[in-house]
């Protein structure tokens, strides 16, 4: 029935002379109008090119030609001639049904997308929604409240202990119940870490998420720091993965996909692996620093000087094309409670399925690492780095099991200070080179998973030499100052 | 002063240069024109049998004729609309009266355009860089030299690479289009209908605006 509506436009006669030309060439069945795949043709699509090079082996060369003709006959490039064709069709709809109030006076919504897209009023905006949608919805209630009610009451009173009995009257080996539920095992971390640990901070995260994102801030954001972005080779655009990151980096990581071009994906993806902390590992990070000023603005300020000076150099280094920055800025509206309710459920919803598997079987790496001794031994190996750096020795599992899940071993971190051996530049270090260290395990299959193998790989070795060297730094240089913080 | 075929002359060596690489230029049947003799007298070009070279000493000058009458394009499209299929002929008289001092207020005018209305590339003057902003006359301007709050019609697009152009086009900013400034720092934001838009500088100076 659509079809009978649905009305052509009409182009100027070359281009029409062009397009029923390629149209008579192209014989194959594609889903669509040959004339929709002839029009594409004529502006240079890739992927369509692509298309009928593949499903029109024998005409491709004649259809080659034809498009090499229409582009000699004008001066401009053919999706310019196209766009103007049918933005005066646009114009000609337009006209004859619209009328246009002048409006004079500014309204409350413009005054207040002015004051957000003015670099000096725009900044305080940016740090009051991250300091009440971060840190005091996300982590405070997320993180805090939440995660203490199901980790501690579902989990730890309820769900373990029935499945510890459960399992271990149902199977009678000791290996298979440490797979299972042990201290690493399946049930008691791995889904007790993505249901009570992850599920809530996630949530609120996804939640306060689609409360920004509906109210059309996020391209306003994107505006604002858009010139300080291109230092590090990205563009405005990318502050929507690198914010998301600050939820959970595995996630964004995936997000970075809506990225142009080969290069921003590289290069954020190497930036959320090494500098954006997660919205858990932050939580325990605060925890830690917590009646420290000093050293939270230390680990602050290195963190943030690793963001733009790795970022910077990695622009440098990475060849491709420069990015370029267009978006719309839509209206501020107020957001739908509906709305937000859906976009978080479905959001959730996908997270959790790719992101599941991925903790199950760190639960069964952990496992692994456990009975053939590996873990015993990297744990030695890591000693001498985390010695290097002017960390106790002890420090070393915490690390190694930050690998597993980054929060975690801010949490050994933690188990240290309240046993009272690290001093305030120790636990700033450790701070410091834990937030930098490796990325979690699902991170990392999700860099190899993204990026491929060898820059999976060759990221992890760089960060991993990087991380300590920069700690070691912080401690030579506290040192040499004579600072303790 | 060159005369007027002399300095067609140096065009056609410098079209040349752009379109083949260096070549040495074929006379033709022109081979007894004063007009070269008194090329090879000033040291612009070298003349052996049948063909000229254009020579170092030659070249900004040459550039300089190639400017004229690429500005003079740009002159009649911009401002007297033109039609392009005609420009040619009109242009050719007309770029031998933009001589010094006048070249380059046209050429602030016309917001120091880079490529001619044929998509050619306009060599650049003094004026160009220095970017010296005459506010007499301002007829033509990159979107990244407007005022906030300035008003104008989308001219032309001009951008290197296709992709970018079709980004502009994506958004709307097509020739025809009403657009006004809304802000320049730290990112150009403007408006198209009734939509906002926020782009790079890079993107800003391929937009041109014949001012309202």
């Amino acid at each position: 029935m659509l079809r009978d509506f649905a009305k052509r436009i009409g182009y100027e006669s070359p281009v029409e002379v062009y397009l029923s030309r390629i149209e008579s060439l192209l014989l194959s069945d594609y889903k669509i109008s040959r004339r929709a795949i002839a029009i594409l043709l004529l502006q240079e699509d890739k992927e369509i090119l692509d298309i009928v090079k593949e499903k029109e082996k024998e005409r491709i060369d004649l259809i080659s030609e034809v498009i090499g003709e229409a582009k000699g006959h004008f001066h401009e490039p053919l999706a310019y001639i196209i766009g103007l064709c049918r933005q005066k069709e646009v114009s000609r709809i337009c006209g004859s049904v619209m009328t246009f109030k002048e409006v004079r006076k500014i309204s409350f919504r413009e005054h207040l997308s002015r004051i957000m897209m003015n670099p000096f009023t725009g900044a305080p905006i940016l740090l009051a929604v991250l300091y009440y949608g971060l840190y005091k919805f996300v982590g405070t209630f997320g993180a805090g409240v939440l995660v203490n009610f199901l980790e501690n009451k579902v989990f730890g009173d309820y769900v373990n202990p029935f499945m510890i009995n459960f399992v271990n009257s149902v199977i009678p080996f000791k290996l298979l119940q440490d797979l299972l539920v042990g201290e690493y095992g399946i049930i008691t971390l791995g889904f007790r870490y993505a249901f009570a640990i992850i599920l809530p901070i996630v949530a609120t995260f996804f939640f306060a998420f689609a409360v920004v994102e509906d109210t059309g801030y996020l391209p306003r954001l994107a505006m604002l720091v858009d010139r300080l972005f291109k230092k590090i080779g990205l563009s405005g655009r990318a502050v929507i993965p690198l914010v998301l990151g600050f939820g959970c980096d595995t996630m964004a990581t995936m997000v970075t996909r809506t990225l142009p071009t080969k290069r921003e994906r590289i290069i954020a993806t190497l930036l959320l692996a090494l500098a954006i902390p997660c919205s858990a590992q932050m939580g325990v990070i605060l925890a830690l620093l917590e009646g420290r000023p000093l050293g939270l603005l230390v680990w602050l300020g290195a963190i943030f000087f690793v963001f733009l000076i790795v970022g910077f150099l990695a622009s440098k280094i990475m060849p491709g094309e420069l990015p370029s920055f267009y978006m719309e800025i839509p209206p501020l509206r107020f957001p739908q409670f509906s709305n937000i309710v859906r976009k978080t459920l479905s959001r959730l919803n996908w997270y959790f399925w790719e992101i599941l598997p991925l903790f199950l079987l760190a639960s069964i790496l952990i496992w692994l690492g456990q009975i053939t001794g590996i873990f015993s031994f990297l744990v030695t190996i890591l000693e001498y780095p985390i010695r290097w750096i002017g960390l106790p020795s002890e420090a070393a599992v915490a690390f190694l099991f930050g690998f597993f899940r980054r929060d975690y071993g801010a949490a050994g971190l933690y188990d240290l200070k309240k046993a009272g051996l690290l001093s305030g530049n120790q636990l700033v270090i450790g701070c410091i080179t834990l937030t930098l260290f490796l990325p979690c395990v699902a991170q990392l299959l999700m860099n190899v998973k993204e990026r491929g193998i060898r820059m999976g790989i060759a990221m992890s070795v760089f960060i991993l030499f990087f991380s300590f060297s920069v700690g070691y730094l912080v401690n030579f240089v506290l040192t040499l100052l004579g600072v303790s913080l | 002063m060159l005369s007027e075929r002399a300095e067609e002359i140096l065009e056609a060596l410098w079209i040349q240069m752009e379109d083949q690489g260096k070549k040495p230029l074929d006379l033709g049947p022109s081979r007894d024109d004063p007009a070269i003799d008194e090329l090879v007298k000033l040291g612009y070009i070298r003349k052996d049998v049948g063909h000229i070279h254009l020579l170092e000493k030659g070249k900004s000058r040459a550039a300089g004729c190639v400017r004229r009458h690429r500005l003079a394009e740009r002159l009649l499209v911009d401002v007297f609309d033109v039609k392009k299929k005609i420009i040619d002929e009109v242009s050719c008289k007309f770029e031998h009266l933009l001589h010094e001092g006048l070249e380059d207020s046209v050429c602030a005018m016309l917001g120091h355009p880079t490529v001619c209305p044929h998509g050619k590339i306009i060599p650049a003057g003094k004026c160009c860089a220095a970017k010296e902003d005459r506010r007499l006359l301002k007829f033509m301007s990159p979107l990244s030299d407007m005022k906030v709050k300035e008003k104008g019609k989308i001219a032309y697009l001009q951008a290197k690479e296709s992709s970018k152009m079709q980004k502009l086009i994506s958004i709307g900013a097509i020739p025809g289009t009403t657009i006004t400034l809304l802000q320049r720092f730290p990112s150009y934001v403007f408006q198209i209908g009734q939509s906002h838009f926020a782009v790079d500088k890079e993107l800003a100076s391929s937009i041109y605006v014949r001012l309202l």
